[in-house]
């Protein structure tokens, strides 16, 4: 009876005995073991900067709060994209600053891609004069820090242009373009805006509160848009049925334009033309030196980095779908627009993504310039007066996160729609 | 073995940096052996380095003060040159020992942001400056104008609320120094610069030809403009207040850079003979020895030749002592007893 148990209990694996040391020896354990110690380390970081900050400022004889956002803020902003003056809140000027950013990051972004994607593509012309201009381009302004374009950007504005003055007399020493339309001032650019005679009122939506005269239009230009892909969707699958494609071109213009234009009358839309009253130009759109000078020194800037992204993506796809492409008799314009760029696209995409962040995020340099950004109203003014840096540090930092990680997750979902659908 | 080593060597460096922490701000300059001391990054007549490098000026002249009474020698200070948007995070970071830059003297910084002014070494008021050619004689005449101001000033602050009480509208351009808003008011990209009226003088003083430009009479604010030291060391707050009365007590009492030689082995003034340490031990009740008056003032001069070799009326910032007369001579400067 015994034996058999004895007999038993050998055949059962032996249980190896676990020891202390085995965590650090035993490769089984050694990984799990490194990664807890260095995540005890980190909390422990943690915990101690966390521990410095609050004895720190307690020493200080300060305390932690985000009351001062709730406080007038005292200082006026010349770019207001919503009502604001100087009795309102820290919290609405950082409101202020915040969208000013969003408008520089957006004109920005745009110039950029419009400017990268021109000098891509022809830096790689077979024009000489061409190709080696837009090598000068990229290189000058991607090898000069951006701070400095900026800089550049805004002297010439300044020091260039004439002042309002200039304009004033009977033999004025500067006159307005376009037809008395546009006044370019060491001040800034003023160009006519578009008002309404009938006004619907505002949407009111917490602070802000955009025109409806302007939603609607925007409303009818998505839906025209909208419209206008259903149009080109029909002719392709007319073209598939029949081989022939029906004209489009002025089906397309009629539904993008016609709506708007007649929303434009019904409302009674007209321009509103900058005139020289007292020390400055009043009426128009006044388009700032500050904005200028960020605006162009970004664009420029960054379109030199797009550029050689779009060359990369270029030169990614092989010579032989422009051989075959010409094998076909398609035109040269052609071939890059439905051939070679399409496919560029995917690698164009990613990279693109980092030169919109950087974008994004060197438009706190506008202080350089004097342009009211986040940086210079909530990351500057505020902070200097109520003298709460760290809160307004952390709250910069997580606006600026929040815009970043928004900015990159909606270009992913991008890059995953154009990139190549593999079945 | 190892573990202990490093422990022990953790535990070592953490109680230095616990004695470091308690060292006071005395202790601490005397043992740098150089004072820091946060100016402006440049104001032609109050902080600017000369040709040679050197920072001159009236702000300067109390940092030099300071210096020589706590460290026998005026020029071992180390200029941190700061901007409007700066000087309180170096102030208060400890990355310099007094700030010394036109900064006025306010309730919230004082309070909140939990400074000390000393004092007031210039009492002053924002005013406008305009080209003559603008044909503009009062601020009331300002409506619609482009202003050129400096960011995170109290002039900002100011600014919008004279615009916002007589209902006038302004473009605001912000700018961060001196010099910037030097170059965009030259330029014409503002029609007009406000900040200090001294530091308009200043500026002014620099151009090419100041008579093209007019300050315009209104003064929109009281600007006291005065050294600040971090709150909690009061024994360091005390001996930069203390120098800053020396320097004025000095001019009241006739004690100049040229006779303080003398004046320092006795006089027929007992208030002198404290102040100087020839009588009584003033500078032992505040860790310093008993001469560190008669170095403050023997660095530059007592208040009234510091004034008149920076910005008086003889410099070409051409200032007016106005207010910032002796009291006896109806200004506001008035220094406490020294007993």
């Amino acid at each position: 009876m015994s034996t058999s148990d004895d007999l038993r209990i050998k055949t059962t694996a032996p249980k190896p005995a676990f020891r202390l040391s085995m965590l650090l020896y035993d490769q089984r354990y050694r990984s799990i073991t490194i990664q807890v110690f260095f995540l005890f380390m980190l909390m422990l970081g943690a915990a101690w900067l966390i521990d410095n900050t609050v004895n720190n400022l307690r020493a200080l004889g300060r305390d932690f709060s985000f009351a001062f956002l709730n406080a007038p803020a005292g200082y006026d902003i010349n770019q207001r994209p919503i009502e604001y003056n100087s009795q309102m809140t820290h919290g609405r000027a950082a409101l202020v600053g915040f969208l000013n950013t969003m408008i520089l990051a957006v004109l920005a972004c745009m110039l950029a891609t419009v400017l990268g994607v021109i000098a891509g593509v022809l830096r790689l012309s077979n024009n000489w004069i061409v190709g080696r201009l837009m090598t000068v381009y990229i290189e000058v302004f991607r090898n000069i820090p951006t701070l400095l374009w900026i800089l550049i950007f805004g002297a010439i504005m300044t020091e260039a242009m004439p002042a309002p003055s200039a304009f004033r007399g009977d033999d004025p020493a500067a006159s307005m373009l376009f037809n008395d339309a546009v006044a370019v001032t060491n001040r800034g650019v003023y160009v006519p805006s578009i008002m309404f005679l009938r006004d619907l009122g505002d949407l009111r939506l917490g602070p802000v509160a955009p025109s409806l005269n302007w939603l609607l239009v925007f409303l009818v230009l998505i839906v025209g848009v909208y419209a206008n892909k259903r149009l080109i969707e029909h002719a392709t699958a007319v073209q598939n049925a029949t081989g022939v494609r029906p004209k489009t071109w002025w089906k397309s213009i009629l539904i993008l334009l016609g709506p708007v234009v007649v929303i434009f009358i019904a409302l009674g839309a007209y321009l509103e033309y900058p005139e020289l009253r007292g020390f400055n130009f009043a009426g128009g759109t006044h388009l700032r030196n500050s904005l200028i000078a960020m605006w162009l020194g970004l664009g420029i800037y960054t379109g030199a980095f797009v550029a050689e992204n779009v060359r990369a993506g270029i030169l990614a796809i092989s010579k032989g779908q422009t051989e075959a492409a010409f094998a076909l008799g398609m035109q040269p314009g052609k071939t890059m627009r439905l051939v070679i760029l399409p496919q560029a696209l995917r690698v164009i995409i990613p990279p693109l993504i980092s030169q919109y962040l950087n974008i994004t995020k060197n438009t706190s340099l506008g202080l350089a310039v004097g342009y009211m950004d986040l940086r210079s109203t909530l990351g500057g003014i505020t902070i200097n007066q109520t003298g709460r840096e760290l809160e307004g540090m952390l709250l910069m930092m997580l606006i600026y996160l929040a815009i970043s990680l928004t900015i990159s997750g909606a270009m992913n979902v991008y890059n995953s729609r154009v990139k190549l659908k593999e079945r | 073995m190892k573990k202990s080593v490093f422990l022990g060597a953790f535990a070592a460096t953490s109680l230095v940096a616990g004695l470091a922490q308690a060292q006071s701000t005395l202790e601490t300059v005397q043992t740098r052996g150089e004072l820091n001391c946060g100016v402006s990054t440049g104001l032609a007549g109050f902080s600017a380095p000369d040709g040679n490098g050197v920072w001159q000026g009236f702000d300067v002249a109390v940092c030099r003060a300071v210096a020589a009474a706590v460290l026998e020698d005026p020029m071992a200070v180390n200029f941190v040159p700061t901007t409007g948007q700066t000087r309180f995070s170096a102030l208060a970071s400890g990355e310099v020992d007094v700030l010394a830059r036109n900064t006025t003297w306010t309730f919230s910084r004082d309070v909140d942001l939990n400074f000390t002014f000393v004092g007031t070494n210039y009492y002053d008021g924002q005013g406008f400056m305009v080209t003559r050619d603008l044909g503009v004689g009062s601020a009331l005449e300002l409506d619609g104008a482009t202003v050129c101001i400096q960011t995170g000033t109290t002039t900002e602050l100011n600014l919008a609320d004279y615009f916002r009480v007589n209902g006038m509208a302004y473009e605001p351009v912000p700018i961060e120094t001196n010099a910037e808003a030097q170059q965009q008011y030259l330029a014409g990209a503002c029609d007009v610069y406000t900040t200090d009226v001294s530091g308009l003088a200043a500026t002014r003083a620099s151009f090419a030809s100041p008579s093209d430009h007019v300050i315009l009479p209104e003064v929109i604010s009281k600007e006291p403009l005065g050294p600040a030291v971090r709150h909690g060391d009061d024994q360091w707050a005390d001996i930069v207040q203390w120098t800053l009365f020396a320097l004025i007590a000095a001019e009241e009492l006739g004690v100049t850079s040229a006779n303080i030689d003398e004046m320092k082995a006795g006089t027929d003034n007992p208030e002198i003979n404290r102040m100087l340490g020839s009588e009584g031990d003033l500078g032992a009740m505040f860790g310093l020895d008993s001469e560190w008056a008669v170095r403050a003032i023997a660095a530059g001069g007592n208040y009234g030749e510091i004034f008149s070799a920076t910005i008086g009326e003889q410099t070409p910032i051409g200032l007016a002592r106005g207010l910032n007369a002796q009291w006896t001579q109806g200004g506001l400067l008035y220094a406490p007893p020294f007993r």
